[in-house]
């Protein structure tokens, strides 16, 4: 017959018999995957992001039904869409807010991964997919928030764009080359319209996929960073394992139920979120002759173009002695004469492509080297971290201290990269983006020093 | 020490914010009550046709969603729209674009989501327009003859002067300035200027520079009205006007925020049941 032995019935059954990958994934991913039963409330966020990704797809289409990728119709298609369209309005606050929300719900699934140590061995693919997809969700946001083709829209896309102008010999021609004209325009909407809404979101299902494999191939971490796979009982399963289907997906449907109260408190109360996730300029249509007197990114971007601005001549000295600390420390750490060449080359050179005047990069290029930077350095933190234990909850208490000035750190660059810089404020700009770098960079030190809790065999688990 | 430190963080943010914001003026509160008020929306709309429409359009509403603010068809055409406009048409402007841009410098933009443009961080939308459309004050040295607090040199005239009856105005702006430098020192120094001018109701400035040796940056403005009621009656009006733009920016704001109240209900009834099976299915976690 050519059929496989099924145990299910119905047409259930009819399909397993002929396509037994099917239930297979079914019981890989969910009713025989374990998982670890001592989930707190930070374990929700991954679920919430899937969630917020579907959102995001299923409005998107709705979205692109109406909407039209032509510099002289975009603007009035959108607001057409709020105003003509039947429940349009709901269809666009869906999408804007939910914009927003994937990038709260993403950064606090990444700070749970670094308060639980979830990137560490055997975690590191896991975490650099996911850091890719955090990539993809930048240049995602950054094409669609074009697409309304208001004048925030097109100042922050001419704005990003000439960034790439910075580059010497080939930064005017490669930024002509992204945006398809001189200045951004129609060529420009309509190619991160393209973007927008296929080759991105394709790229992002792929990483997701690839994210959730590489997870459910070596097990979900937990707060006490605890292999469970560890201790098993006679049939291999995990002792402190449960099967994520039922316990997690119905843990999960409890939890959306809360995501979804913020999700609609904002969709239909403050959709503008007080001008921060639709800004107020972005209601006038764009106009290349008319440059807005402020020019922000949107909020999920400022800490990164904070540290941008925070680049000045004057700080590339600081930048530049900090190199060389650093530099120093590395050279000392590492073993071997081949990693310590290494270390002293790639020193000299940024120390000198820094200070040497002859050869020294204009500063703007150096913000956005730091900028890059400063996105890319998480997928590090796999090797940086060099801590004997994997969870906040066994490392010394001042650790947490030393996490928490990253994340004012980080909140105090986002405030200030949506106003307008003042002498003050790029101080207090560039003493956080010390603060930002020193936290990874100094990361192999600190993570080690201090006395480690001891970490318990079992995880901590109280009965419902 | 815990509360210690949050007086640090907190002291800290306010310098920042205080640095971010110096010179700002002062915008007054919109009375936000006559938001849902179908009356002030109605007059708004009213003055809205008589004044507004002539320059500026309104080019994503049609006449007929002034439905949603209790006007019927026979209202709407009766006694708003001028012309041969139909109620299914949008509240287009005839004033050709080019001529406008001769005539003032630049075409007056389109009024349909003002409200929400102006909308910042900092202040709403709706306390902008309604300060911009009450602080126009008389100056000879603009092309128009008008000038304003909150949009300076802006390129409307006051089309609302002879509503609000005539003013004085007095303006305070202190910033640092170039002088030139005392003798025997080399360039221009910067020093804290503070320039109060003061506007008769025909424009003619008087103006006074102080050198201040402390304080902080700012500007202030305060208005004398010849006719007290005249302009107290016309901010009533433009708080009706207002209340109208600011419907007209977002005009499923009201049912928006209905629907709301139901989502919100059946999502607290949602987490309730979730709660429920959540429980019930971690029973036999131990």
């Amino acid at each position: 017959m050519g059929l496989h032995a099924t145990n299910y019935k119905g047409l259930l059954g009819w399909i397993d018999a002929r396509m037994p990958s099917l239930m297979t994934a079914f019981r890989t991913h969910m009713s025989e995957y374990y998982a670890p039963k001592n989930f707190n409330i930070w374990y929700f966020f991954g679920s919430f992001a899937l969630m917020v990704l579907v959102i995001q797809f299923v409005s998107g289409i709705l979205l692109a039904m109406h909407y039209k990728p032509d510099s002289n119709q975009a603007f009035w298609s959108v607001e057409f869409i709020m105003r003509e369209v039947n429940g349009g309005w709901f269809i666009r606050y869906m999408h804007s807010t939910g914009a927003s929300f994937f990038f709260i719900v993403v950064y606090l699934h990444m700070l749970r991964g670094m308060l639980y140590g979830s990137y560490r061995k055997p975690r590191e693919l896991v975490w650099i997919v996911g850091c890719l997809i955090f990539l993809a969700l930048m240049a995602e946001s950054f094409f669609g928030y074009l697409l309304p083709w208001g004048q925030m829209s097109f100042w922050g896309a001419q704005v990003i764009i000439n960034l790439f102008s910075s580059i010497p010999k080939i930064g005017d021609v490669l930024s002509t080359w992204i945006r398809g004209d001189f200045v951004v325009g129609d060529a420009t909407l309509n190619r991160f319209f393209s973007l927008h809404i296929i080759a991105v979101p394709l790229a992002l299902l792929v990483l997701v996929v690839a994210h959730i494999f590489a997870l459910h191939d070596v097990g979900s971490n937990n707060p006490d960073g605890i292999e469970i796979k560890d201790q098993t009982d006679a049939n291999g399963r995990p002792l402190d394992g449960i099967p994520f289907h039922p316990y997690y997906t119905v843990h999960d449907l409890y939890g959306l139920g809360f995501f979804f109260l913020a999700y609609c408190a904002v969709l239909f109360f403050a959709p503008e979120m007080g001008g921060v996730f639709l800004e107020g300029n972005n209601f006038i249509p764009a106009d290349p002759f008319q440059t807005p007197q402020h020019i922000a990114p949107l909020w999920y971007f400022t800490p990164y173009y904070s540290i941008l601005r925070a680049t000045t001549s004057e700080f590339l000295l600081w930048l530049a002695l900090g190199t060389l600390f650093l530099g120093v420390l590395a050279y000392l750490r590492v073993r071997g004469w081949w990693p310590r060449l290494t270390v002293s080359a790639v020193t000299f050179v940024a120390f000198v492509l820094m200070t040497v005047p002859q050869v020294r990069l204009d500063p703007k290029l150096w913000g956005v080297i730091l900028m890059g930077l400063s996105v890319m350095v998480f997928a590090l933190l796999p090797w940086i971290d060099q801590s004997p234990v994997k969870s906040m909850r066994y490392r010394p208490r001042w650790h947490m201290a030393v996490v928490g000035v990253f994340i004012v750190a980080f909140v105090v660059l986002g405030y200030l990269g949506m106003n307008p810089p003042t002498p003050a404020t790029t101080l207090v700009a560039q003493l956080c983006a010390a603060c930002y770098f020193g936290f990874f960079f100094l990361m192999p030190w600190w993570s080690r020093m201090g006395t480690f809790k001891p970490v318990p065999t079992r995880v901590k688990f109280a009965a419902h | 020490m815990r509360g210690t430190s949050f007086r640090w963080v907190a002291a800290a943010m306010g310098v920042i914010w205080v640095g971010v914001n110096a010179q700002e003026p002062r915008l007054d509160e919109w009375p936000s009550g006559r938001a849902t008020d179908m009356a002030a929306l109605q007059s708004g709309a009213r003055t809205f046709a008589n004044y507004c429409l002539n320059c500026h359009g309104a080019s994503l509403m049609r006449w007929n969603r002034l439905g949603d603010i209790g006007l019927d068809e026979k209202q709407i055409k009766a006694s708003l729209i001028f012309g041969n406009q139909r109620v299914t048409d949008l509240m287009t402007v005839a004033m050709n674009p080019h001529d406008a841009k001769t005539w003032f410098g630049k075409a007056p933009p389109d009024l349909s989501v003002i409200v929400r443009a102006r909308n910042t961080v900092e202040h709403s939308g709706t306390d902008y327009i309604y300060t911009l459309l009450r602080g126009f004050y008389r100056d000879r040295s603009t092309q128009t003859g008008w000038n304003n607090v909150v949009y300076p040199n802006i390129s409307m005239p006051d089309i609302f002067w002879e509503r609000q009856g005539p003013r004085e105005a007095t303006l305070t702006r202190t910033e640092y300035q170039d002088v030139p430098a005392s003798i025997g020192k080399g360039g221009p120094e910067q020093r804290l200027v503070q320039t109060v001018s003061q506007f008769d109701a025909n424009g003619v400035a008087v103006v006074n520079r102080t050198e201040l040796d402390h304080g902080e940056p700012g500007f202030a403005y305060g208005f004398k009205s010849a006719d007290a009621a005249a302009a107290k009656a016309f901010d009533a009006q433009v708080a009706d006007l207002v209340a109208y733009l600011n419907w007209m920016s977002e005009p499923t704001a009201q049912t928006r925020r209905r629907i709301g109240v139901w989502a919100i209900a059946f999502l607290v009834v949602f987490v309730g049941v979730g709660r429920w099976l959540n429980a019930v299915f971690w029973r036999d976690v131990h």
